[in-house]
């Protein structure tokens, strides 16, 4: 009978593997159901009362069959979801995967595997972890001794989440993986590790690779320093040398600035950084377009209220008279040896001259003594170009002036450039 | 005259109750002890005063009068249930002149009486009456009396009748004694009804009056006119000296000297004539025109004073101007000339009335139709012409292409094949097609309509067409005309649009299509912007779906290209803010940084969009970071495939990446062989070119767009402080990476594009002044001297809006009314408490009255008795 069961749920394990997704999902249910039964009548008598009676080993089966190397399974694994809302399937889950990584990644010595990490990442990112020690009441085996167990403390869950993590960084991930950790890190990973600081290293290689996801690690970065008292030397200028023609144009741009606002919200800072920092973002924005202007102009505007030091960037009444040179080095990664105080923010006024109206109008207000109040870009910083579009095709114009000379065909206007290299054919 | 019997009146009237109240309020007026003045304390020059002098006796007596009429009848009337209905006809409307009240009661009694009150009573007529009575009876007494008289009274009859006829002194003396009568009788107080009689007699007398008087100037001036003819006959016909001579001696001589006075008289006022204008003068007025307008141009473009000039007038067309009807012609003359056009705006009112006419003698007059059809025919070959100046050497072979086009794709396309079919025609052929167009069009209601209306046709007759329409159906020549020409610029849109998608663009039609696109935009530009908006908000949301969906843009078609074009011909792009322009500097922007480049069309959109860019701010000299990220680009893409360095590129261009290389040109034979030509727009649609050279002749072409857009630039931006961090990039590029790429310098031709435009950039010198803030205000103190306002009307609040001011207004009068009322109130009850107080006080004498009475009876009759006992006594 043992025999013909054992089989069976090998049988099950098998069709976990099948084309159709409906086997696959009713194979799935199957092998949960017997995970539960198991667990209520064991199947080994107990020796004593405070064991645990968790078939770890079926769960192993299903986890195994959730996670193929060669497959994408995220279907497979959106319908697992559901089980992990019980607590004690979720604890051994986790443990499962950490198994399976360290064996997976040991078999394929250290060769990435895109299709795996893909699958255990899609597993192992929508884990819900609980808050509190009481909210973990949803058991799929009611155990009578639930107190004395190691399952049911919240040490012990945060430990297994944290050790399955670690296994997962250990490895090298593929770009596009990389960057969706980094998306979830802050938010659903950090939070419930017991220790916290173990993903620095984690993290300060990810800062080190340059590009999105240094800028994406930063957010994990952040809270270490914050709340977990890291030192990062030169972080300064690590994020110094982050800012990029490209800051601009990726998409993690709001949270980006945002964080950047945050860093540089310290009126501890050097004059010299702050201005460093003004410059390099004012001298990016010569290719900026007019959403990422709109956010950037107000937040320099900021730099200069928070450090008025760094006026003299828009303010030298008494500097010489003709330069031939912007002193500024926009090549120097040292933010001390960038000279950015000795420059001027010509950038700016070259903005003041921008085709969008609000871009030109915000740029002219560094023209003026600036006012107190900082402005808040929080609303600015996730504005799209779409958005822009909108709002100026809403407005209501009084009259609308027209062109006044006349037309004389398509490419007629005098001096037209159409005319000089496109043809009518 | 009125003045005059009212005083008569007067006197014989004097200040009766009945007499009319403003006799008696003169005779107050006079009476210095009714009058009461309000001194005033200054005399204002200027000031008009309404309460200066008041008559407060008359106004209490009037106020009293006033009460007793109605106060006092709803408080005798108070506890009773019972109405008093005057039914009698128009009593109380004031307006109705008694002599109408009575006719129409007359009228209302006859409508009451009349319908026989019995239908077998054939002969009951209605009474025929004279003055109330009725003529029957009339009749028979005038016979009576007559009869009568006829012996005793006939004396006195004839006497009067030799009287009036002969004169004679018994007349007279009668005519004595009868005014005599009629003094005594006028002597006796006048009725009401008399008096009214008498008014309306008098009114009625002037009206007559004043009807000779009209009549009379009416003869005179026919008389003068009838002069006037004469004498012009004089002046025009001198010729005939003899015959005149004739006649002016028999005229008397002083006729002479009258005809000279009235000569002078009639002669016409020196009018000034309009002196036709110089060549010169002409092209001043033209210069100054156009002056104004780029000042006002300049004025948006700088955007300092938007709030101040909202009240400009907002059309703004090719021909309004601030100074008046001369111009207004001579532009029109002018532009008819010049340009060889028929500019359907400035020529509204000619065509106008030629539309009429040509509505109205379609039959009849057909040879005149021919006429100005051929004036038309020779105008629109004319602009041909025009065109062929313009395009020259693109011209000529323009026909020859369009009919091996025809011949190739005859089946493929409707209306192409109709076209075709029309080109291969012969001219003559044409021509007859032509004469059959109609005159006159109804604005087409749908897009469709439109569509069948001008599929088939050649480009000329398709312009024709919508010329036609927009004569016959101009907005001044009836009410809905104005929408349904504003609908057509959205068909008209729609079509550009839909002839831009075809497999085979027709930009041909498309490039004349831009006139009465032109056209109907300067006449309604609202609604011209709002379907532009409409256009270009379509195309950013779908822009947007696709980025949301797919994660990255494609290029939009040809047809969004081309509106993009027509928004800058048809609107000054140099605007600071402009309700159509910006919106679509936003979305060419989207374009150049959302949209991949993966292919050769793509790069050719781009370019175009770059182009687009770079006149639209042609004269604004604004800054547009994408244009120069693509175009760094573009560069970047013709490089061979290495890291690059030095520069980074942005957004949709990677450093790395699968489509590097897409302008990258190998072959050296290709880089001998190309020439420079002009890139066909068609092939955004269709990549015809298969063969590999061609395909690299049009990336050299792409690449030499790209140096002469990078020369551009640079000479647009060369005044921005930071002109040399903008270019660094492309210096670069330039000096560093494409030398590199020997293959493209060795050819004469591109390498001559790559310096000119490397020489642009290197030739600017660097220039940089330290930046120093706008000097700030200092904010003044805070004082406690009053703030002086100059008051320009005394008596009248000045601050605030006229809105405002109307609200002030209300209120002040409410308020006036409030407290008029208020007292109006206190003094209905005052005097109703008078009124009760009399009650009392007569009640009270009344039965003390009677008390004394009774008290005086009860005394005699004590009296009587104890006299009585008295006498008893004393017996």
């Amino acid at each position: 009978m043992r025999h013909r069961y054992r089989d069976c749920v090998g049988c099950l394990g098998e069709l976990m593997g099948h084309e159709a997704f409906q086997v696959k999902e009713l194979a799935l249910c199957t092998l949960m159901k017997f995970v539960e039964l198991e667990a209520q009548y064991p199947l080994i008598k107990i020796e004593w009362k405070g064991t645990l009676t968790f078939p770890c080993d079926l769960l192993k089966v299903v986890v195994d069959g959730l996670l193929p190397t060669h497959e994408d399974a995220s279907l497979l694994i959106s319908r697992f979801q559901e089980y992990m809302e019980y607590d004690d399937v979720r604890y051994f889950v986790m443990k499962a995967v950490t198994a399976s990584v360290g064996q997976v990644m040991q078999k394929t010595k250290e060769r990435p595997l895109p299709f795996y990490q893909q699958n255990v990442f899609s597993l192992i990112s929508p884990i819900n972890m609980p808050n509190k020690e009481s909210e973990m009441v949803k058991f799929m085996v009611k155990q009578d001794n639930r107190e004395e167990l190691k399952l049911s403390r919240l040490q012990a869950h945060k430990q297994v989440f944290e050790k399955m993590w670690l296994t997962f960084l250990k490895h090298k991930l593929p770009t596009g993986l990389y960057k969706k950790v980094l998306v979830i890190l802050h938010d659903s990973v950090l939070p419930y590790m017991n220790e916290p600081t173990l993903m620095m290293d984690f993290l300060t290689v990810a800062y080190g690779i340059g590009g999105a996801i240094s800028l994406l690690a930063l957010n994990g970065l952040f809270i270490l320093i914050h709340q977990h008292n890291l030192e990062y030397p030169d972080f300064y200028k690590k994020l110094y040398s982050l800012l990029d023609p490209s800051i601009y144009h990726v998409k993690y741009r709001a949270r980006f600035f945002h964080l950047t606002d945050l860093f540089l919200s310290s009126s501890h800072l050097p004059a010299y950084l702050v201005a460093a920092f003004i410059k390099r973002l004012s001298r990016l924005a010569l290719t900026a377009p007019p959403e990422a202007l709109l956010m950037i102009i107000p937040f320099i505007c900021n730099l200069f209220r928070r450090h008025p030091a760094c006026r003299v960037l828009v303010h030298r009444p008494g500097g010489p008279a003709d330069m031939s040179e912007d002193p500024y080095v926009m090549e120097e990664e040292e933010p001390s040896k960038s000279r950015a105080l000795e420059s001027s923010l010509w950038e700016i006024q070259s903005l003041q001259n921008h085709y969008h109206p609000d871009v030109a109008k915000a740029a002219a207000v560094l023209n003026q003594s600036l006012s107190e109040m900082e402005d808040d870009i929080s609303g600015l910083l996730e504005l799209s170009a779409s958005e822009l579009f909108d709002k100026e095709v809403k407005k209501k114009a009084v009259d609308v002036p027209l062109e006044f000379e006349q037309v004389r065909g398509l490419f007629g206007k005098k001096n037209d450039i159409f005319a000089e290299h496109f043809s009518l054919d | 005259m009125g003045k005059a019997a009212k005083r008569k009146r007067k006197v014989s009237v004097p200040s009766t109750a009945k007499g009319p109240v403003k006799s008696a309020m003169a005779v107050v007026k006079s009476n210095p002890f009714e009058v009461k003045v309000n001194r005033q304390k200054f005399d204002i020059l200027g000031r008009k005063t309404k309460n200066d002098v008041g008559l407060p006796g008359v106004s209490r007596s009037k106020a009293i009068k006033k009460r007793n009429q109605t106060l006092l009848k709803e408080y005798k009337e108070r506890e009773k249930t019972n109405v008093f209905k005057d039914k009698r006809f128009g009593e109380y409307n004031t307006k109705i002149t008694p002599e109408e009240k009575m006719i129409r009661r007359f009228a209302l009694e006859r409508q009451q009486n009349y319908g026989k009150k019995n239908i077998y009573n054939l002969n009951e007529d209605e009474e025929l009456t004279h003055y109330g009575q009725s003529l029957a009876e009339i009749e028979k007494l005038n016979d009576i009396v007559d009869s009568d008289s006829d012996t005793e009274e006939r004396g006195t009859l004839s006497a009067e009748l030799t009287a009036a006829h002969f004169g004679g002194g018994g007349g007279l003396l009668r005519k004595k004694v009868s005014n005599e009568q009629q003094d005594e009788a006028e002597e006796k107080p006048k009725s009401r009804k008399e008096l009214l009689e008498e008014m309306i007699a008098k009114s009625k007398q002037e009206k007559q009056e004043r009807q000779t008087r009209r009549e009379s100037a009416l003869e005179l001036t026919e008389k003068l006119d009838k002069d006037w003819k004469e004498i012009q006959t004089l002046i025009a016909h001198k010729t005939p000296k003899s015959e005149r001579k004739d006649k002016e001696t028999e005229k008397p001589k002083p006729d002479e000297y009258d005809m000279i006075v009235r000569e002078l008289g009639f002669e016409m006022k020196a009018k000034p004539s309009e002196r036709l204008k110089t060549e010169e003068e002409l092209a001043k007025e033209e210069q100054a025109r156009l002056q104004k307008l780029e000042a006002d141009r300049l004025r948006r473009m700088r955007g300092i004073d938007e709030e101040a000039n909202k009240k400009r007038p907002s059309h703004m067309s090719a021909d309004d101007l601030a100074d008046g009807f001369i111009l207004d012609k001579d532009d029109r003359r002018l532009l008819s000339y010049k340009d060889g056009k028929i500019n359907i705006e400035n020529e509204e009112e000619k065509e106008e009335d030629e539309g009429e006419e040509e509505e109205e003698e379609e039959g009849e007059e057909e040879d005149n139709e021919n006429e100005e059809e051929s004036q038309e025919e020779s105008a629109s070959e004319n602009e041909e012409d025009d065109a062929a100046d313009s395009h020259s050497d693109l011209e000529s072979d323009l026909e020859s292409e369009e009919e091996a086009a025809g011949n190739k794709e005859e089946k493929k396309h409707k209306a192409n094949e109709n076209e075709s079919q029309n080109v291969e025609k012969s001219d003559l052929k044409r021509e007859a097609a032509k004469s059959e167009l109609p005159y006159t069009f109804s604005v087409p209601e749908s897009y469709e309509t439109l569509k069948s209306l001008l599929a088939g046709r050649t480009i000329e007759e398709q312009l024709i067409i919508l010329e036609r329409i927009q004569k016959c159906n101009h907005p001044s020549l009836a009410v809905g005309n104005k929408a349904k020409l504003e609908k057509l610029f959205g068909f008209l849109l729609e079509y550009v649009g839909e002839l831009a998608t075809l497999d085979l663009p027709e930009l041909r039609t498309i490039d004349k299509l831009v006139l009465p696109l032109y056209n109907l935009c300067q006449m309604f530009p609202e609604a011209a912007s709002d379907s532009i908006k409409f256009i270009l908000r379509d195309a950013a949301h779908d822009l947007e779906e696709v980025i949301e969906v797919k994660g990255r843009a494609t290029y939009p078609g040809l047809d969004t290209l081309i509106y993009l074009k027509i928004v800058s011909l048809l609107f000054p792009t140099s605007d600071f803010w402009h309700p159509v322009v910006t919106p679509a500097f936003m979305y060419m922007s989207q374009l150049l940084t959302k949209c991949r480049v993966t292919t050769l069309q793509d790069v050719i959109k781009g370019l175009f969009i770059c182009c687009l860019f770079l006149e639209y701010v042609s004269l604004s000299r604004r800054f547009v970071p994408e244009l120069i990220n693509f175009l760094l680009g573009v560069l970047h893409i013709s490089l061979p495939k290495k890291k690059a360095q030095g520069y980074t590129v942005v957004h949709p261009f990677t450093p790395v990446g699968k489509n590097l290389e897409l302008l990258l040109v190998c072959d050296k034979e290709d880089l001998k062989s190309w020439e420079k030509q002009n890139v066909p727009l068609s092939i955004v649609t269709r990549l015809k070119e298969t063969s590999r050279t061609e395909i690299n002749h049009t990336r050299l072409s792409c690449l030499a767009l790209c140096f002469d857009l990078i020369k551009k630039c640079a000479a647009l931006y060369e005044s921005l402080p930071s002109f040399h961090e903008i270019m660094h990039p492309v210096r670069i590029l330039l000096t560093q990476h494409l030398p590199s790429n020997m293959d493209f310098c060795c050819s004469r031709t591109s390498s001559e594009w790559y310096h000119s435009a490397l020489k642009e950039l290197e030739n600017r010198v660097k220039h940089y002044t330290p930046l120093i803030c706008e000097k700030k205000k200092p904010v003044p103190l805070k004082q406690y001297t009053p703030k002086i306002v100059k008051v320009l009307e005394f008596g009248r609040k000045q601050a605030g809006s006229k809105k405002e001011q109307e609200r002030k207004q209300l209120i002040q009068r409410h308020k006036r009314e409030l407290k008029g009322a208020i007292r109006e109130i206190r003094k209905d009850n005052q005097y109703l408490a008078r009124m009760q107080l009399s009650e009392i006080m007569e009640r009270d004498s009344a039965r003390k009255r009677k008390v004394k009475e009774l008290l005086g009876s009860l005394a005699t009759q004590e009296g009587e008795w104890k006299a009585m006992k008295r006498n008893k006594w004393k017996n």
